[in-house]
């Protein structure tokens, strides 16, 4: 579904990474390992089609995120280092708002039974400025309980800022996800216990990828 | 499509009600540049029944232009222009709902107080009528115009000034034949041909503004 072909990124005139290669056929998990500055962020914004490789392409079923474009992103959900979460929206408007932007038809019960579900429960109607940073985090990913049709998943630090409860959680969104046959591109530092069949770990270091 | 239009304007104006604060700042900008001529030129009839077209467009100009730094700015810091690259909407028809968004906060209110304004200037009434109509037909071309300009200086340091250079040069031909319409309106001529032009700026802006916008924004957010 997902391949990578012949990646090289270059930013601020340096080299990141260069010759990366990779093939995911769905039902697979990957995760991006790599020192800070490595190239992390920047490999998954080029998956995104948010950066333009310095040499290379991203294919999406076999036709290039470049010319697909809509038609890609309607197929992707991705959660950035930065929540997009607008300090003066409640948590309800902030969620009902990126999923009309993502193309789906939310209401707003939906969204409620979504950030409680994130153990925002009785906070839906609160200003995110008032949240704290962790419960900002959750509102962003409360996108992906709603996102369950969305075949593409890439998340950058989904687990940054969240306290064990949510990080189980998400680990469970993300396995639950993995095993309905959709693909999880994901970064993280902490040691994530995730239940699936085929995961993959791919280090830009060494740019070894391993299972 | 058009639901995500909606939901970007709904979103705006919500943001912009949450935050009166900042549209206000715009209007009173408004009010006191125009107020001050008056004061500053004196209580000559004749001069200022001359210079107030040009005071009052070049005050719109101005205070349009101070609400085009946040127009795309705080998006980008939260993350939030990433969801709308990325959106399944295309990227041109968020930026229409941005600009529309934008127009109804900062160019409406200016086109409405317009008039009161041109009372102190002793605009006779008839041409009160031909300087809001100018301004309706105006702003919108310079709200469309202002945000290529906030979309190219995106993510730089000192991007507020930076984008009145950029935009004030291109504001000029509506500047000209918007104050012009008001100025001809009262040598008794036809205003006609100055409206039609004017139009015809708002129809060119907005089929090709939008993409311009959405283009730069693709290049900011890399």
């Amino acid at each position: 579904m997902l391949e990578i072909a012949d990646l090289e990124c270059v930013r601020g005139g340096r080299t990141l990474f260069s010759g990366l290669s990779l093939a995911l056929r769905g039902g697979e998990l990957l995760r991006v390992a790599g020192a800070n500055g490595s190239g992390k962020t920047s490999l998954l914004r080029i998956v995104c089609g948010l950066l333009s490789p310095a040499h290379g392409e991203v294919r999406w079923h076999g036709g290039n995120i470049r010319s697909l474009r809509e038609e890609y992103w309607k197929q992707l959900v991705y959660v950035g280092h930065s929540n997009a979460v607008k300090d003066d929206l409640t948590a309800t408007e902030n969620l009902v708002v990126a999923c009309t932007l993502a193309g789906m038809k939310v209401e707003r019960e939906q969204a409620c039974t979504a950030l409680a579900r994130f153990g925002l429960a009785g906070r839906e109607a609160l200003p995110a400025k008032v949240l704290s940073q962790g419960q900002q985090r959750r509102v962003a990913l409360a996108r992906l309980l709603l996102s369950e049709a969305v075949p593409l998943w890439v998340l950058d630090e989904p687990f940054a800022a969240l306290d064990a409860t949510a990080v189980d959680c998400v680990e469970t969104l993300i396995a639950q996800h993995v095993a309905r046959g959709a693909t999880v591109v994901f970064t993280t530092h902490q040691e994530a216990q995730i239940a699936a069949t085929v995961a993959l770990t791919i280090d830009l270091d060494t740019r070894a990828v391993s299972c | 499509m058009l639901t995500a239009l909606r939901c970007v304007i709904y979103r705006d104006l919500l943001l912009a009600v949450r935050r009166r604060a900042d549209v206000a700042t715009a209007l009173l900008f408004f009010v006191i540049v125009v107020s001050l001529f008056p004061l500053g030129v004196g209580p000559e009839a004749n001069l200022l029944r001359t210079i107030a077209p040009g005071v009052i467009w070049v005050a719109a100009l101005l205070a349009s232009m101070l609400s085009l730094g946040r127009m795309f700015s705080a998006d980008h810091a939260d993350g939030t222009l990433e969801q709308m690259l990325l959106s399944a909407t295309p990227l041109g028809v968020i930026v229409v709902a941005k600009v529309i968004a934008h127009w109804l906060v900062a160019g409406l209110p200016l086109v409405l107080i317009a008039p009161v304004l041109a009372l102190q200037f002793d605009l006779p009434q008839p041409l009160l009528g031909v300087l809001t109509l100018s301004l309706l037909l105006g702003t919108p071309v310079l709200s469309l115009v202002g945000a290529i300009g906030a979309a190219l200086t995106l993510g730089l340091r000192g991007g507020g000034v930076l984008v009145s250079l950029l935009v004030l040069p291109l504001y000029v031909p509506v500047l000209i034949i918007g104050a012009g319409t008001v100025d001809m309106a009262a040598a008794g001529l036809g205003v006609e041909a100055h409206f039609l032009l004017l139009a015809a700026f708002l129809v060119f802006a907005g089929v090709f503004a939008p993409w311009a916008i959405a283009a730069a924004l693709r290049i900011s957010a890399e």
